[in-house]
């Protein structure tokens, strides 16, 4: 380009007016912004929220204490201890996730050879007093009684690739 | 009047006016109307904080504030009371006094300047001849608002901010008055009425198209003065935190949003005024709308359309261009503004002087 050229470029301010029409036409675009808390993005039947503890239908937990969650969790976010139970099956007697070291991965679902542990599509949760960090095992099993529908349709769903 | 104030509060009234000697009633009605101006103006700065974030949001595929009130229109009252509410922290070993007072310097220059600025054909507060020349000083002194707030917070980034501030301003400065320099060539005078009565007559009796490279040199140096995006390099939140107001905060941040916007009003102001005809309509010379259509007479709201337009086309610039790097930011001004306008000026007074053009 010439010397001319380029200052005359220069003068009319070219490039500066092509930038604002870029910014004039992006005005009359419609937003993109979703208005949270009354519309949501659409979820995965993967995501990976809150975790839960499942049951057998007949009311047996899942769980069968073998601790490959514990060792493949990343984050040493999983504590367990087990014992011999009434019905002489091993069973855990504590089962606590700290939700603080908790980084969402998803191993813990993916090692559990009973599909006990598993994370569900519950996001919006919250903490208001120290040590509600802990879930412990009867808090995990009671979101899988009350969410029990909703994870199976999720599983179901995602079942044909695994 | 009557059904709304009881008659005996009326005549009262009217009998305590009477009784005041004429440079009272002077005084008391020039106070009232300056009140009117300074509440209006700073009502619309509120409203203008809500407009650049609707603007900017617009133009980056967001909505906007939208949670405050109808179309989150209480937005800037939210804004305002917080900032209230706040603690106003002194850094220990800063200036005081300064420190105190340089808000104010950036926001009264900004207010007072509204003085002179003709907003009807009959109405201004101060119709003074010497109105151009007022408005260069007191937009000069703006600037040692934000020096003494960099110099008194005792704070290497306000500091930073504020050298860099008034080399920017220093520069951009007297691009600015000579730009002015030709609009008051062509007008032939100073004051800002005569200025507005000159370019009557319609559109193509604006200084707009006679003055169109002084027209864009006095926009973007008034960008610079007013320290907004892409000559934010004495806030320059990147680099150098908030530049010099880093150390405000409350009340006395306030102040400074509040001067920053005045300061967006009042160039537009401005420059509706030194280019775009003020208050004269756009329409003017159209004869075919008729003799005394509404649309070709002088008002109001044809100056609030101008300012309103120039408003948006701050923050327009500011949705667009990243921030000028600051040897470029001086280039711009030494080496292209002042060389133009100095051409200009030249040209226009050659051109006057052989009667041609529309200076003759």
């Amino acid at each position: 380009m010439s010397k001319l050229q380029s200052y005359i470029k220069t003068f009319t301010m070219w490039e500066l007016w092509q930038g604002l029409s870029v910014t004039l036409r992006n005005m009359f675009k419609p937003a993109v912004t979703v208005h949270y808390p009354e519309e949501k993005a659409p979820q995965s039947p993967r995501f990976r929220g809150l975790h839960a503890l499942r049951r057998y239908p007949n009311g047996e937990e899942r769980c069968i204490a073998c601790k490959l969650c514990e060792a493949v969790c990343p984050a040493l976010a999983i504590t367990i201890e087990s014992d011999v139970g009434d019905d002489g099956t091993r069973r855990t007697t504590l089962y606590d996730i700290d939700l603080f070291k908790c980084i969402y991965c998803g191993f813990c679902e993916e090692a559990c050879p009973v599909d006990a542990i598993v994370e569900t599509r519950i996001h919006e949760y919250h903490m208001e007093e120290p040590g509600e960090n802990i879930m412990t095992k009867d808090k995990l099993l009671a979101i899988g009684d009350k969410y029990d529908a909703m994870i199976s349709a999720d599983k179901a769903a995602d079942a044909k690739y695994r | 009047m009557k059904a709304l104030i009881p008659d005996f509060v009326l005549n009262a009234w009217l009998s305590v006016w009477g009784m005041l000697p004429p440079l009272m009633q002077y005084l008391v009605e020039t106070t009232f109307w300056i009140m009117v101006v300074m509440i209006t103006v700073i009502l619309s700065v509120a409203f203008t904080t809500y407009f650049e974030r609707k603007v900017i949001g617009a133009m980056q595929g967001r909505i906007g504030p939208n949670r405050v009130g109808p179309l989150g229109l209480g937005q800037p009252f939210a804004d305002v009371i917080k900032l209230l509410v706040k603690e106003v922290i002194v850094p220990t070993k800063s200036n005081r006094f300064l420190f105190i007072i340089a808000p104010l310097l950036t926001l009264i220059p900004a207010l007072a300047t509204w003085a002179v600025i003709p907003l009807t054909d009959t109405f201004v507060i101060a119709n003074i001849d010497a109105g151009l020349l007022y408005v260069l000083s007191l937009t000069s002194v703006g600037v040692y608002g934000v020096i003494l707030a960099g110099w008194a917070s005792n704070s290497k980034y306000a500091l930073l901010g504020a050298m860099r501030s008034a080399a920017q301003i220093v520069a951009y400065e007297i691009a600015m008055g000579f730009a002015l320099v030709g609009v008051l060539m062509a007008a032939g005078s100073l004051n800002l009425g005569v200025i507005t009565e000159a370019q009557s007559g319609g559109f193509l009796n604006w200084f707009l198209l006679p003055l169109l490279p002084l027209f864009f040199v006095y926009l973007i140096s008034g960008v610079a003065e007013t320290n907004r995006a892409p000559f934010d390099v004495a806030e320059g939140e990147s680099e150098i935190v908030a530049g010099f107001h880093v150390e405000y905060s409350g009340v006395a941040f306030a102040l400074f949003f509040l001067g920053e916007y005045a300061n967006i009003i009042l160039i537009s102001a401005l420059t509706s005024i030194f280019f775009l005809g003020g208050y004269n309509s756009f329409f003017e010379g159209w004869t075919f709308l008729g003799e005394g259509h509404f649309l070709r007479e002088p008002a109001l709201l044809w100056l609030i359309i101008k300012i309103c337009f120039f408003i948006f086309v701050f923050f327009w610039l500011r949705a667009t261009f990243p921030r000028y790097r600051y040897d470029q930011i001086m280039r711009l001004g030494w080496k292209v503004f002042i060389p133009v306008t100095i051409v200009w000026i030249v040209v226009e007074g050659v051109m006057s002087w052989m009667k041609v053009g529309p200076w003759a």
